[in-house]
């Protein structure tokens, strides 16, 4: 690949200034360089978002004051109200700020998610602050959240690692004391993934050795399927499975053939 | 030459005529018809449940016999390349991918499969409706006893049918059912691993199991089923279908319409009705996506499993059983999480099969009965009634806990207690409530036959006195509220050896709780001497009239 970028200038030089030629190189080596640091980063865990700037930082470290240290303290650094933020990383706080989770209101007996309370640009900003706290899982790459991988695999790897709490279509479940997994039917491809590296609460972390960020995207393309294609058999009841269908059989099905029952009979009298 | 002269009419007949006879004259089938077609039905919504039962399994023969062309019922391993993105790659047993073809690759495919499966949900739910209403109605009295075991054993047997039918797809929700089977068989003692090994073929999945259930859904058990129903109905036809009382009903007739034509014509509509709804539901709701589920692998299970309505109770049984009953006791686990429910619910399911002969037994009643009982009038079997039904639906309820927890924003350990609670102590509260409720309305119907109904009219008598006019039932209305049979509680009785048994003074108890609250009916002289009082309190002359509401009662229904 490299080599092919490389030459083709080369030979279009012949024709130009010797300038040029090396310009173009130079480029040819930028862009693939860059191609190559952003394959790798999937792979890696390096940043693959532009370096936040000082002023994004300062940015953050206001709101944060502003916004979360009561909580977690200055410097993040935790109180007994909230944990510690060192080394949570740019991923755990743009899933927590960015799906409204955080800043937290009451405590209940887990965070809920409310209307986002920051502009993206704030959200990055808090997340840079953080980040720069300490080294700690970044924001995706877009092309391992855009859903473009293998949904059979996605699925598979699904029901394997994240069905007994989210159901299988993703409709939610049920937890212990109140907790609960939420349904999966509106979240975006990155919070997918965030949710994975991070493990928010009463969820585990799911690192790179346990699913490669491969296998991320897959599960990304497979719960974007399914929120992307209804149910090819109708109406899915919440897709809560036989509970939805029971209740549904009684109250629309029965409930309907009865009141059937009685026009019949009624005409005849 | 005679025989010649008899064929002359049916040739003028034409085609169907000859037919018709030629079949009569080898079959006499015309006797049964005319016989059949002279039954009488009598007319009643509630009567029309049983039919719905009937007509979905009709439905269910009809899309299931479709369903076999193209269902494999082999635990072979394959590999997925149907239509369906998300599963295609993925190695399934040739169960899972044909269901999977027949919902994506084969014409109405997924049509009748979701036909089929909502109507077997509404076959088993309106067994379920339709066994309460004889229930609640007294329609299992005597002589239609044995019908009524019939029919709990078909109840019995849709639910296998049910959980067989669901077992077949070899998804994941299903193999988690037949996991929850297997463990609950394997808490038998001594005896659960080696029936479960000789269920499964082995250890637990198995490769033969799908083929074992489809054996039985798909030959054995509707054979069964075909036989019973026959049966059933062959017994509504030898003892004539049952009918509220009322104006010219008896115990020895049947009021309303013959088989022929009218009810048939109707019965055959009902038929198409219940068949339009069903593939009305079908076409607009999904119901068992396997797709989303997937194969069935030992590992992984979905939030929310749960089976078919029909078999929620014994599940909700398994998760309101308290933890920590198991223990080691003679080198082996004994799992009383597991037995007890095993029981209990084994308990609770004789005792509703069996109960019109303890009934008969406590009441010591040995009439015949074809008028149904009002259920207020049977105060004691209503409220028993509810409290089965309490039990069964805190069961039922217990299998959606998690749904209930997510849903409504609850814990999951409160709703389980609350359950607990519901299913232990809710049916004596249930108990109780009913047969007050029941006995409060006898206490109004008594009212109303013997002073009327309040008509809203309130007059002042010349005294000045205020009193609200009653106005009498018409007669029609009143024959519905008195006639009703009136048991009281038997009497201990020595028997031949002049002893009084344990079983003697077990009845009499028994029968004393069973009745000791009752409201008689109203007699005949209560009545006369009613309306004889009434006449004396509603002629009263002259009275100045203040109506409240209605404004046209007119002054000659005072003092009628
Ligand atoms: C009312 C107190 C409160 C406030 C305000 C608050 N948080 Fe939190 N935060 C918590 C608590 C408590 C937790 C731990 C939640 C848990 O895991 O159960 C938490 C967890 C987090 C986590 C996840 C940590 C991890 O281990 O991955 C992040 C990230 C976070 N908060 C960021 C923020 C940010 C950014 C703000 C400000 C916008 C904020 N929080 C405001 C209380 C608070
Ligand atoms: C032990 C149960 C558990 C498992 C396993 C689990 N999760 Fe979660 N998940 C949770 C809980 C609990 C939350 C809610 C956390 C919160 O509200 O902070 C959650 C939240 C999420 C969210 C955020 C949803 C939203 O609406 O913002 C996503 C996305 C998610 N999980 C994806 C996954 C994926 C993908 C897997 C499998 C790789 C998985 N989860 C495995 C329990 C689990």
């Amino acid at each position: 690949m490299r080599e092919k970028r490389t030459s083709k200038p080369r030979r279009k030089s012949g024709r130009r200034h010797p300038l040029a030629t090396v310009a173009l190189i130079a480029i040819g080596l930028a862009v693939t360089g860059g191609a190559y640091a952003a394959i790798n980063s999937s792979t890696a865990t390096a940043d693959t978002r532009p370096v936040a700037s000082q002023s994004t930082i300062e940015q953050g470290e206001k709101l944060f004051q502003a916004n979360c240290a009561t909580c977690h303290g200055m410097g993040a650094a935790g109180t007994s109200a909230g944990p510690s933020l060192v080394g949570v990383g740019a991923a755990s706080v743009d899933f927590q700020v960015g799906t409204g989770r955080m800043p937290l209101a009451q405590t209940g007996p887990q965070a809920e998610q409310k209307p986002v309370q920051f502009t993206d640009d704030q959200v990055k900003a808090l997340a840079d602050y953080v980040a720069s706290l300490g080294p700690g899982p970044s924001i995706p790459a877009d092309h391992l959240t855009n859903g473009g991988g293998n949904a059979a695999n996605g699925a598979e790897l699904f029901r394997i690692n994240c069905a007994m709490c989210h159901n299988v279509a993703g409709a939610g479940g049920a937890l212990t004391e109140g907790k609960f997994a939420p349904a999966l039917t509106d979240v975006s491809g990155v919070h997918i993934y965030e949710a994975m590296v991070s493990g928010p609460q009463s969820m585990p972390v799911f690192n790179d050795l346990n699913i490669s960020p491969e296998d991320k995207r897959d599960i990304i393309t497979y719960l974007k399927y399914v929120q992307d294609n209804r149910s090819p058999g109708g109406f899915e009841l919440g897709s809560l499975g036989p509970v939805a269908e029971g209740l549904f059989i009684w109250i629309f099905g029965l409930g309907s053939i009865v009141a059937l029952t009685i026009w019949i009979t009624a005409k005849s009298n | 030459m005679s025989t010649v002269t008899t064929q002359q009419p049916a040739k003028k007949g034409g085609f169907t005529a000859a037919a018709s006879n030629y079949i009569d004259e080898r079959t006499s089938i015309s006797t049964a018809v005319k016989e059949l077609g002279r039954k009488i039905f009598p007319d009643h919504w509630s009567f029309l449940l049983g039919e719905v039962a009937l007509y979905s399994f009709v439905v269910i023969l009809l899309t299931g016999s479709f369903l076999t062309f193209f269902f494999h019922a082999a635990m072979t391993p394959v590999v997925y390349d149907g239509s369906y993105v998300p599963l295609k790659g993925v190695e399934m047993s040739a169960a899972m991918n044909s269901t999977l073809n027949i919902s994506f690759d084969i014409r109405g495919g997924l049509l009748m499969r979701q036909v089929h499966h909502w109507a077997a949900l509404l076959f088993v739910a309106s067994i379920g409706l339709h066994m309460l209403r004889i229930f609640f109605t007294g329609a299992f009295r005597k002589p239609r006893e044995l019908n009524w075991v019939i029919g709990f054993v078909l109840f019995i047997l849709a639910m296998g049918e049910g959980f067989t039918g669901y077992s077949l797809p070899d998804d994941l929700l299903s193999g988690n059912g037949l996991r929850i089977i297997d463990g609950m068989v394997k808490g038998i003692p001594l005896v659960g691993t080696w029936i479960s090994f000789l269920l499964f073929g082995g250890e637990f999945p198995g490769e033969q199991i799908v083929g074992r259930l489809y054996t039985l859904h798909i030959l054995l058990l509707p054979a069964i089923i075909v036989a019973l129903i026959a049966l059933h109905l062959l017994f509504i036809v030898i003892h004539k279908h049952t009918q509220f009382p009322g104006p010219g009903r008896t115990n020895g007739n049947a009021v309303g319409y013959p088989v022929l034509p009218v009810y048939a014509a109707k019965a055959g509509g009902f038929f198409f009705i219940v068949f339009g709804v069903i593939t009305l539901i079908a076409s607009l709701f999904t119901i068992n996506p396997i797709w989303n589920y997937g194969p069935y692998d030992p590992s992984p299970v979905s939030a929310g499993t749960q089976p078919d309505w029909y078999i929620g109770f014994a599940d909700g049984a398994l998760r309101l059983i308290p933890p920590g009953l198991e223990f080691v006791w003679l080198d082996r686990t004994w799992s009383f999480n597991i037995l007890i429910p095993l029981v209990a619910l084994g308990l609770f399911i004789a005792v509703v099969m069996l109960y019109p002969f303890v009934e008969a037994w406590v009441t010591g009643d040995k009439r015949e009965h074809h008028l149904l009982d009002r259920p207020r009038n049977a105060p004691t079997r209503t409220a028993i009634g509810a409290a089965g039904v309490t039990f069964y639906a805190g069961l039922w309820a217990a299998a959606s806990s998690d749904i209930i927890a997510t849903h409504f924003m609850l814990t999951m350990e409160g709703v389980i207690h609350t359950l607990q609670f519901v299913v232990i102590v809710g049916p004596f509260i249930a108990y109780f409530v009913t047969k007050r409720v029941c006995l409060a309305l006898q206490k109004k119907d008594r009212e109303l036959v013997l002073h009327g109904y309040e008509s809203g009219r309130i007059v002042k008598l010349p005294g000045g006195e205020f009193i609200e006019v009653h106005e009498p039932l018409d007669e029609y209305e009143r024959w519905r509220l008195v006639s009703f049979t009136d048991y009281k509680p038997l009497m201990i009785r020595p028997n031949a050896n002049g002893k009084i048994t344990v079983a003697q003074r077990v009845r009499a108890s028994l029968s004393r709780w069973f009745f000791e609250d009752r409201i008689a009916p109203v007699t005949k002289t209560e009545l006369e001497a009613a309306h004889g009082h009434g006449h004396h309190e509603v002629d009263m002359g002259e009275v100045e009239e203040i109506t409240v509401g209605e404004m046209n009662v007119h002054r000659e229904t005072v003092g009628r």
